[in-house]
């Protein structure tokens, strides 16, 4: 909005107060700019318009004009003459409008909103206690701010099917669904993926996928978040946590380069959720099903939970001094991940320097395209290991480089972080040839054949920033701590590099990034706390000569035709 | 069906005549196509103004005038315009629909065409009632017979002007003749209605192109227009309601059926035409134009000012049977459904019946409608079950309030209308009827009877 041309404002007023807006601007968005709230269910900014909640229903007038002479009317002071409109209008379905008046506390908005509170309800379960959506619920808040406190229903409720599987992940109680229809609209508009509908009529409404389908689709999970409701609930979180309980941390998904901004909720350090966190630029409001699973890896039974030197559990700082000395030897090299963070890429790029690294390399991970919120590249960081100029060139999925490094004696030492390396195409009997320093979160063939093993974090037990494939630099926060015998990722590699170099490194994100921000690079002028919440552009031109996989991602355009009928 | 005398019968002129059928050839014998031979020798603008000039108002429900709908088409948009014929006679007490299509369907086709070809029409619709299967088959068979003859298809009559017509069965929804809910259900959509703004079918209507939706009725009176001229035909009927009227009467009257009139008065048509009430009965109440329109009393005065300033006091008989007549007296005219009740007739068990039917036909889109329709018929079904309040005589009034004007289509009206109306002009029949019920001594038997007469 801010580089909106101001000279193409229009003026619109609401509740006696003047606003700036662009032509066409959506009347609940405008009353948002105020500060204000017009309440509403069925309308979604992402979505089409449906108005048919009746929630956001207020009064609305444009200027008056003489029909004989087209004049503008005034009223005796000299001020345009309104034309209020007799019946109230959905804020939803207006646009702005030079001169348009609206108010949203006038009387009559104030009780079609009370009676549209009360017709919600007549039918609508009274179970709060025990529906997951209590705490976050739109008509459980609408009908305390907006409702009248009783009920004059006295007739028998509707009776609908409860505990309806649409699909793998998403399970629907239809007495509680009020028929926003903003679950149809996403599965048609977002996910492409049009499976839900309505059957029969009036109040008997209700909510079904289509025969022979189900709703399945990766982004099934989002229906969930935007229903207003509880009528659709996740399987994996129902009846898991009062969600009031729960404690919220700006993340970032971790599945590919495009970084959709998440939250993850977590209470007493175990997390039961992740939900997407709105970023306009990187992922509207939207996140993947997959992308909301990755928690799980958290208590994987797999999981390392403490450091090892020659296979013997041992402290951190054992393990790290150990690393230290064997990184000191001849024929080093580095296989970094594009699953690490800028902070832990700066760190291992000065390490590579420290130790004259034979060869720097990352695992590309590649996947099928979605074209929505699931890019190609798999990895969500390479673009920061070429930001911090770890590697200057784009991964292979093969290490096939460092293989014959290893059989032609170059490569003596490994230094692994976050990747396995059998996977990645290395033979154990390779693996067995070379001292190996391995930083990893979960058992694999490599660490199982690794010299030192450090524990080390996954993302959500730690800080640190992400390189999107727009070139947008993204920091996620640690929500929960990690397991007792852990290490910070970036605090052990500073603690590796002091003792490669003799000098003091710093070991929290924080103060890294007064190093890297001094380098010079891209990076220059930044710090972790000055990066807003939804990231910041950097200037990737120095790599346009790289042939990125990713295609097109989603992006939200209102409807063009709808938009250009008015 | 004789034909009486006080009908002036324009549409359904040889429907009825002995001998005549849906064919083609009984069609081209009565003069039919004569007209839009005439009509592709004009200028379609000139059509245009002529059927503007006639003042011809839609003879679906809400009697907006057909030219200035024409007017509103977006003809710059570079997209198609599409014809739609509102065929889905759906609102209970209309029957003259079906009466055209079954019998003289191709006055009909006829009508679209010259409509059709006035407009530019890239391809019409006939959008037909799901129940009306014998007037599908009839108008397929028409369509193909008129296409033999060159009078639909390609290259119409030689004149370059192209335009199929596709017979359409509806979604058997009473939502479905909602213009923009047909719309949808025309596009293999759920019928529910669009949104206005932006969905204003002049603009994006079907396929989001420029689309008009007339009823039957109409449609055929671009035949009559063009024969005897815009002039001619203002002259039937008062000034602002040209033309004939098909109305459709049922209930307390010795000769129920369909008469086509033009201009007369309500008592004329019930009392004259009708014959009355039956033997030993009285009117008690007229809803005038289909189920949702607002009931008229018998007995009560309808006083008010003319737009010239002159004020009139009619009786039920006195109104005139026309748009602004009936706007007058504080109906509508609706879709020409008129139901009269006669004085065995419940009011209670009426609007028992009337919610009964709303809540089913609510498309459920919006909340006031669906969840109100139903609440309503929860009462009512209730009251006329012996269990009635007396305070449910304000709560419906009050739930009806919420509902009107407050949803995306003009159904929150349909459902509003006959409580708010049935209330005012009835009130007393509800408050005794609610009083009786909470007397222990009442005779439930005589009750019981009285409300199964809705």
């Amino acid at each position: 909005m801010a580089e909106e041309n101001k000279e193409n404002l229009i003026t619109v007023n609401i509740d006696g107060q003047d606003l700036q807006v662009p032509p066409g601007t959506n009347m609940v968005e405008a009353v948002k700019m105020l500060g204000k709230e017009v309440p509403h269910y069925c309308y979604h900014p992402k979505l089409s318009v449906a108005g048919n909640c009746r929630m956001c229903l207020v009064e609305m007038g444009m200027p008056g004009r003489d029909r004989a002479t087209g004049e503008a009317m005034l009223n005796e002071d000299g001020t345009p003459k309104i034309m209020w409109m007799p019946g109230p209008a959905i804020a939803c379905g207006t646009k702005a409008a030079p001169g348009m008046h609206i108010k949203t506390n006038s009387p009559k908005a104030v009780e079609s909103r009370e009676s549209v509170t009360e017709f919600l309800l007549i039918n609508h379960p009274l179970d709060c206690p025990i529906c997951d959506q209590a705490g976050e619920c739109k008509l459980q808040e609408f009908s305390a701010s907006h409702g009248r406190g009783y009920s004059r229903f006295v007739e028998e409720k509707n009776v609908k099917p409860k505990r309806t599987r649409l699909g793998p992940r998403v399970t629907l109680d239809d007495e509680r669904c009020i028929l926003c229809s903003r679950c149809i609209r996403f599965s048609q508009e977002v996910a492409k993926d049009d499976v839900l509908g309505f059957t029969d009529r009036g109040s008997y409404s209700t909510l079904t996928c289509f025969p022979g389908k189900e709703l399945a689709n990766n982004y099934s999970l989002n229906t969930v978040d935007i229903c207003p409701v509880g009528a659709l609930t996740s399987t994996d979180f129902r009846f898991k946590m009062r969600v009031w309980f729960l404690k919220e941390t700006k993340s970032i998904d971790f599945e590919s380069s495009v970084g959709c901004n998440t939250v993850v909720s977590s209470r007493e350090g175990k997390i039961y959720r992740i939900t997407p966190r709105q970023n306009d630029e990187v992922n509207d409001t939207w996140m993947p099903d997959s992308g909301r699973e990755l928690y799980k890896q958290v208590e994987a039974v797999d999981r390392l939970s403490f450091s090892s030197v020659n296979g013997s559990e041992t402290s951190a700082v054992e393990a790290i001094k150990s690393a230290a000395e064997l990184l000191k030897g001849e024929g080093v090299a580095i296989v970094g991940s594009g699953r690490n963070t800028v902070e832990e890429q700066f760190v291992l790029k000065a390490i590579a320097d420290r130790v004259n690294a034979k060869g720097v390399y990352l695992v590309a991970r590649y996947g099928d395209d979605d074209e929505i919120l699931v890019s190609k590249d798999r990895n969500p960081n390479v673009r920061g290991a070429l930001a911090t100029g770890l590697i200057s060139d784009l991964p292979a999925e093969q290490l096939s480089v460092l293989a014959s490094q290893i059989d032609s004696g170059e490569v003596k030492t490994l230094l692994a972080t976050k990747e396995d390396l059998v996977a990645a195409g290395l033979t154990v009997e390779q693996l067995k040839k070379v001292k190996l320093v391995v930083i990893d979160t979960h058992a694999s063939d490599t660490t199982a054949n690794a010299d030192v093993v450090i524990a080390g974090l996954t993302q959500f037990e730690k800080s640190g920033t992400l390189i999107n494939q727009q070139f947008r630099i993204q920091k996620f926060h640690k929500a929960v701590p990690g397991p007792v015998g852990s290490i910070d990722d970036l605090a052990a590699l500073s603690a590796i590099q002091a003792s490669l170099s003799g000098e003091t490194m710093p070991t929290v994100v924080g103060t890294v990034w007064e190093r890297i921000a001094a380098e010079g690079s891209i990076f220059e002028g930044l710090s972790f706390k000055g990066i807003p919440d939804t990231g910041a552009l950097l200037d990737g031109s120095a790599f346009a000569g790289l042939a990125f996989a990713e295609g097109k991602s989603l992006h939200f355009e209102p409807k063009l035709e709808a938009a250009a009928a008015e | 069906m004789a034909i009486h005398p006080k009908e002036q019968r324009l549409i359904l002129k040889y429907a009825d005549e002995p001998g005549y059928t849906p064919s083609i050839d009984s069609y081209l014998e009565h003069g039919g196509y004569d007209m839009l031979k005439k009509a592709v020798t004009m200028e379609p603008q000139a059509i245009m103004d002529e059927v503007k000039k006639s003042t011809l108002r839609g003879r679906g429900g809400a009697g907006f005038p057909c030219g200035l709908k024409w007017s509103f088409v977006d003809r710059k948009s570079g997209k198609p315009i599409y014809l739609v014929c509102n065929c889905d006679e759906s609102e209970p007490g209309t029957f003259k629909d079906r009466q055209i299509v079954h019998k003289d369907p191709h006055q009909l086709i006829e009508g679209m065409m010259i409509s059709a070809f006035a407009n530019n029409v890239a391809k019409s619709f006939i959008y037909i009632r799901e129940e009306m299967p014998h007037g599908a088959k009839i108008l397929d068979q028409a369509i193909l017979e008129a296409k033999e003859k060159g009078f639909v298809g390609d290259n119409v009559l030689g004149s370059g002007y192209s335009c199929d017509i596709v017979v359409h069965r509806g979604a058997a929804a009473y939502i479905c003749g909602e213009e923009t809910g047909l719309i949808e259900s025309l596009e293999g959509k759920r019928a529910n209605p669009r949104i206005k703004p932006p969905y204003f079918p002049a603009v994006l209507g079907l396929y989001n192109c420029p689309t008009i939706v007339n009823n039957v009725e109409t449609l055929c009176n671009a035949v009559h227009i063009l024969d005897m001229g815009a002039e001619a035909f203002t002259k039937i009927g008062r000034p602002n309601n040209a033309g004939t009227r098909i109305w459709c009467v049922s209930g307390g009257v010795q000769r129920p059926g369909y008469y086509e009139v033009g201009e007369m008065t309500l008592g004329e048509l019930v009392y004259d035409i009708c014959g009355g009430p039956l033997p030993g009965r009285t009117i008690k109440a007229i809803i005038p134009g289909g189920s949702s329109m607002k009931i008229l009393k018998n007995g009560e005065r309808y006083t008010g000012k003319n737009p010239d300033g002159s004020e009139y006091d009619w009786g039920l008989e006195d109104i005139p049977l026309d748009y602004d007549g009936i706007a007058a007296a504080g109906s509508m005219s609706g879709s020409g459904g008129m139901m009269v009740l006669d004085d065995t007739v419940s009011i209670p068990g009426a609007l028992a019946n009337l919610m009964a039917f709303y809540s089913h036909e609510s498309c459920g889109q919006c909340t006031p409608c669906r969840e109100g329709s139903l609440w309503l018929k929860k009462i009512t079904s209730r009251m006329v079950h012996e269990q009635a309040r007396p305070e449910d005589v304000d709560l419906m009034l009050d739930v009806a309030g919420q509902i009107a004007g407050r949803t995306i289509c003009a159904f929150g009206f349909a459902v509003a209308w006959p409580v708010q109306s049935y209330i005012a002009k009835f009130e007393d029949e509800f408050r005794e009827y609610a009083a009786r019920l909470s007397d222990p001594n009442a005779d439930r038997q005589a009750i019981k009877e009285l409300a199964c007469n809705g």
